[in-house]
């Protein structure tokens, strides 16, 4: 049956969440911007204490959790992403690995301090184009250890992983360069590994308060065990191959999450504008026809239009993940469709409240700056458009590149 | 709890809908639009799937299915992709049942309703648009007003569909500023029926322009008597509809630029190798799903009885730029051949324009 009511504890969990985002996350939001690489103990602590009493990882992620991220987000992207936990890591761990690597390396998230968990993909020389990566992992035979070599960058969370706290990154390595996506293998390693270091953390345009790191890989040693899946390399001729169809499990996974954060950054923006003109006493007049609109009006309309054309894929991805649905198809479209959106909204709100939007005296032009994230990690606009139009022509990587 | 699977029995009506769509209205909708004609056995054969018996109640003798705005959407979306004019003919008689059953007096019910039910094909339309750019539904230029124990109806309206062959018209008119409906027998005095009208699209379907002067209707011909009607609900179930048929339109361009430009060759390869192509492709897709999925909440509302102003609103709005643009891209996709009547994309674009000008043309 199609159905768009909540349960009555998806909307408790959402109505916490915005409340939450009201009276403790939006007061501290001007600062973490602007003190980029300060932590906000208190929030984490808090946030910490919050997930001990029933947080769950990225995976299994329903409707409600979506929801309530998108709330987290309305009060701030960049605090959101700040959330102790196991994170993009931990959804690696759970999609790839056994189930002693589960309780083996989530265990953490679930005692003693806040702990973090990462995901290292990109480098350098390659970002969406994953299967190029130059980051080495060689099987020592004599100790049974993997060496791994290389430079990871834009690891979300990679500081807090590895230096912050006793948590993880799960890093992306070719066992064999020559097998391309097949040679491509995750691999866990643990804070406080010799050889793995934080080279440097960037200064970014938005989402400030989250740190994105680069992690050296230098001789770094980490236990056989420690690889996610088999170390096999099964050479396919065409399509994708097992290890990598994981970290695309994984994306199918996050990539509607992404779409969430985006629309709360969306909703945030446009609640400001429709506060702004109700507090000059300018109605938005739904229902009339376009031509007796004013501009105005008629802006906010197709702004609120197209949030609701993402809010609705991005539900029905999640909704699908949680039904055990295959879900690539939704998924990209959610999250291409959501990274659209967010940006538009927030620019266009900018341009609307005009002297309001571009001044730092109110969140607005923080908002367009922290939105545009949404657009480009977890894949970009464009490489999420290329998998929806893969799918819908029917299209292997070889027939559309 | 939030789902976007569709019921077994909606289902089911989906898949009865396309049988037909795809063993009747794609053989001839090419030829319908050319002619201007659409088979009467395609109608009657339409007729007989009940669309619109099965929900009238049956103490008028109906079917006594459940009335759902999103079962109807569901519906309008197969009929559309099939074809948009024969889509308006077949569910036309709904533009005056479904205000019937849901706002008619017992009288109104008693007096109308059973005439739905017959063997044959119902032609029975409403007049809502009128001929001017600033054409705005809850602030008509046709007036009601009352007269010796009755109303008097003057204006002028257009694209109403059916109107030569119709013996029941529901006429919309400003009654002291609000918008109520009159229900019009054939042959009242003052009730002029003109020319068939020639439109860019939906050229199969027989729409006319109506003339009303001093049209005497009696009291009792007001819908929903001396309450009135929900003429907000009634414009919402009809901003449902059409978005719905938008997406069936859409999507019917979108899978033939798809397929086609799988086919076309150009510098070795399948045009839709090509990403400025195959990106195009992509948000076509997007935007006709997201479309679908606004429009199913908005109806999802409706059946709830909730007022779906804003959600039905902002799906016909999103609705119109998306039928325009999926269309105007299946063209591009085309390049020189979607220009050409051989191909069926212009028929999709003409009639994909007419979006944002159908107000009350359908109904669920």
């Amino acid at each position: 049956m199609i159905d768009f009511e909540l349960t009555s504890e998806e909307q408790a969990v959402i109505d916490a969440a915005h409340k939450e985002a009201v009276e403790v996350i939006r007061p501290l939001s001007r600062y973490y911007d602007e003190h980029e690489h300060e932590s906000p103990k208190d929030l984490i602590a808090r946030s910490w204490q919050q997930q001990a009493q029933g947080g769950g990882g990225i995976l299994g992620l329903g409707v409600g959790a979506s929801l309530r991220i998108l709330e987290n987000c309305w009060g701030d992207a960049g605090l959101m992403l700040v959330a102790p936990g196991s994170g993009l890591g931990g959804a690696a761990v759970l999609t790839s690995g056994t189930q002693e690597q589960q309780a083996k390396f989530l265990k953490r998230f679930a005692e003693g301090e806040p702990k973090w968990g990462a995901m290292a993909m990109t480098e350098p020389g390659c970002g969406s184009d994953t299967a190029a990566i130059q980051t080495t992992a060689v099987l020592d035979t004599e100790t049974n250890e993997w060496v791994l070599n290389g430079e990871k960058i834009f690891i979300t969370g990679g500081q807090r992983s590895m230096e912050e706290s006793d948590g993880l990154v799960v890093v992306w390595a070719t066992v064999d360069r020559t097998a391309g996506r097949a040679g491509m293998k995750p691999f866990v390693v643990e804070a406080g590994t010799p050889g793995a270091h934080i080279d440097k953390v960037e200064n970014k345009l938005g989402i400030r308060a989250s740190d994105t790191a680069t992690l050296i890989l230098d001789n770094c040693r980490i236990p056989y065990e420690n690889i996610l899946g088999s170390p096999e390399v099964r050479r396919v001729d065409s399509g994708q191959t097992a290890g990598f169809k994981r970290a695309m499990a994984t994306f199918d996974a996050t990539r509607p999450i992404i779409a969430a954060m985006a629309l709360g950054v969306g909703r945030a923006s446009l609640d400001f504008v429709k506060e702004a003109l109700e507090k000059e006493g300018i109605p938005i007049r739904y229902g009339l026809p376009r031509h007796k609109l004013t501009a105005i009006e008629r802006d906010v309309m197709e702004l609120e239009a197209a949030y609701k054309a993402a809010l609705m894929l991005m539900l029905r991805a999640v909704w699908m993940m949680s039904q055990f649905q295959p879900n690539s198809l939704e998924a990209s479209m959610a999250k291409a469709k959501a990274g659209i959106v967010v940006t538009r909204i927030t620019q266009k709100a900018v341009e609307m409240m005009g002297p309001l939007g571009y001044s730092r005296k109110y969140l607005l032009e923080k908002w367009m700056r922290d939105g545009k994230i949404n657009d480009i990690f977890e894949g970009t606009g464009q490489i999420n458009m290329l998998i929806v139009a893969r799918r819908i022509l029917d299209y292997t990587r070889e027939e559309l590149k | 709890m939030i789902s976007f699977s569709p019921s077994e029995e909606q289902q089911m009506i989906v898949n009865m809908v396309k049988e037909f769509v795809n063993d009747h209205v794609r053989k001839v909708y090419r030829e319908c639009d050319e002619s201007g004609e659409i088979p009467s056995n395609i109608i009657d054969t339409a007729w007989d799937l009940g669309f619109i018996t099965s929900s009238i109640p049956e103490e008028f003798q109906g079917l006594g299915g459940e009335r759902s705005a999103l079962t109807g959407t569901l519906i309008a979306e197969e009929l559309a992709w099939g074809d948009l004019s024969m889509a308006m003919h077949i569910l036309c008689p709904s533009l005056v049942a479904t205000p019937v059953v849901e706002m008619g007096t017992d009288e109104q019910k008693k007096q109308h309703l059973p005439s739905f039910c017959g063997d044959k094909f119902k032609a029975a339309t409403a007049a809502l648009i009128e001929p001017r750019f600033d054409f705005d539904p809850a602030s008509l230029q046709t007036t009601a007003r009352r007269d010796n124990g009755g109303y008097l109806l003057n204006g002028e309206k257009c694209y109403v569909p059916l109107a030569a062959d119709a013996d029941l018209f529901l006429v919309y008119a400003n009654e002291g500023g609000n918008t109520q409906g009159f229900i019009v027998e054939k042959g009242t005095p003052g009730l002029e029926v003109a020319e068939r009208e020639k439109n860019m699209g939906i050229k199969a379907l027989a729409t006319y322009e109506l003339s009303l002067k001093d049209c005497k209707v009696p009291r009792e011909n007001r819908l929903g008597g001396d309450a009135g009607c929900d003429f907000g609900r009634i414009l919402n179930l009809s901003k449902v509809a059409l978005s719905a048929m938008a997406v069936g339109v859409a999507r019917a361009a979108f899978e033939y630029a798809r397929d086609y430009a799988k086919e076309r060759h150009a510098f070795g390869e399948p045009i839709a190798s090509r990403q400025a192509i195959a990106f195009m492709l992509a948000e076509m897709a997007i935007d006709i799903d997201a479309t679908r999925l606004m429009t199913w909440e908005a109806a999802w509302k409706l059946d709830r009885n909730e007022n779906a102003t804003k959600e039905a609103s902002l799906a016909k709005m999103y609705a119109d730029d998306m039928a325009i643009s999926v269309t105007n891209n299946a063209v591009q996709v085309l390049g020189g051949h979607g220009y050409i009547r051989d191909h069926p994309v212009e028929l999709w674009f003409r009639n994909g324009r007419g979006f944002a000008t159908f107000d009350g043309m359908a109904i669920v």
